[in-house]
């Protein structure tokens, strides 16, 4: 099984490695790029039978709000990619 | 030279102290604690306080009346700076201790770790310049009200370095609104000239100039500035003992409540 984890910083949180992300892309001929926000992504192997990969999800969501993301200033988005 | 029996240059430069107990401080030791050094070295040597390391793995801080997490990088900063760290065994004894009404202060590295650990609102976040900054800072202090800053009068401006890449206090508007409404906003960022909190004081974009808040219950203490590192004149300010002689004191006003 194989989980990957989006985190991303929240709308209001401000994000200035976004924004120096985005003025260096209107340097290098990218003018348009009108906002950039910049997250994490990590992918997460895990050894599991099939029958208890409910459970597993349900404690890689739970790990997701308490330990891979800061629900103060983070979005997380959880998938199993297979 | 002096008899045993007589008292110490320090003991006669802290008259109050004489006679007690001394307060004993613990310091919390993380992989990657790098302020651990300065403040054992600020409270033993400068303040004359017994103080202690504490390795992140113990599971009891018993015996000790005030908690002190150091600054440095704890775990790298891996994930987000604080987060690992806010998961060592010792954390749970602090959140007890702080529960029972243990004075605790986070300082830097520290700050981040009680945000991250819940025992403090907000976050602190990237530094809005991208910048490392390490510079000596101007703070006002905004209340007194704190047994970490009953030892300052009202308004009164204090020097002390910063050190760091992620300072930057943020907030939802309601949990600023708090803060400010229950005076837990202890420190603020302000021009050492006129004293007033302006954009040009503010090291890393800190929402209102934040530079330290408390807790509701007003016994921890977060700071992104090191009182550790301005205990002595030869590190250009002495405004840190304040901070530390707050704590001792309040230490000492709960050891006389109890008998």
């Amino acid at each position: 099984m194989k989980a990957r984890v989006t985190v991303m910083p929240k709308a209001a949180v401000l994000d200035p490695q976004g924004v120096a992300i985005r003025n260096t892309l209107h340097h290098l001929g990218l003018p348009g790029a009108s906002a950039v926000r910049a997250g994490k992504v990590m992918e997460i192997e895990l050894n599991s039978a099939s029958d208890d990969r409910p459970a597993l999800e349900a404690k890689l969501r739970e790990l997701c709000r308490d330990f891979l993301s800061n629900p103060v200033i983070e979005d997380f988005q959880l998938e199993i990619v297979d | 030279m002096s008899s045993p029996n007589s008292p110490t240059q320090l003991e006669l430069s802290l008259p109050k102290l004489a006679g007690r107990r001394p307060t004993r401080f613990a310091v919390i030791r993380f992989p990657g604690s790098n302020c651990d050094q300065d403040c054992l070295r600020a409270l033993r040597e400068d303040c004359g306080y017994a103080a202690e390391y504490v390795w992140h793995q113990e599971s009891s801080l018993a015996g000790f009346d005030a908690i002190v997490v150091p600054g440095g990088f704890s775990y790298g900063d891996y994930l987000r700076c604080g987060a690992m760290a806010r998961h060592s065994p010792v954390m749970k004894a602090v959140s007890e201790a702080a529960a029972s009404g243990v004075p605790v202060i986070g300082i830097c590295n520290g700050f981040q770790i009680l945000c991250e650990a819940g025992l403090l609102p907000g976050a602190l976040l990237r530094n809005r310049s991208l910048h490392f900054v390490c510079a000596p800072v101007t703070l006002r202090v905004e209340s007194v009200d704190s047994p970490f800053t009953s030892q300052c009068y009202a308004g009164q401006l204090l020097t002390m370095p910063v050190a760091h890449g992620e300072g930057c206090y943020h907030a939802d508007p309601e949990t600023l609104r708090a803060l400010e409404e229950n005076h837990q906003v202890l420190l603020r960022y302000v021009d050492a000239l006129t004293g007033e909190a302006i954009e040009a004081s503010n090291p890393n974009g800190s929402a209102g100039n934040i530079a330290g808040i408390c807790n509701a219950e007003r016994n921890v203490f977060g700071l992104m500035p090191h009182p550790d590192r301005a205990a002595h004149e030869r590190l250009g300010s002495e405004d840190g003992k304040l901070v530390f002689a707050a704590m001792a004191e309040h230490v000492a006003g709960l050891s006389v409540a109890k008998r």
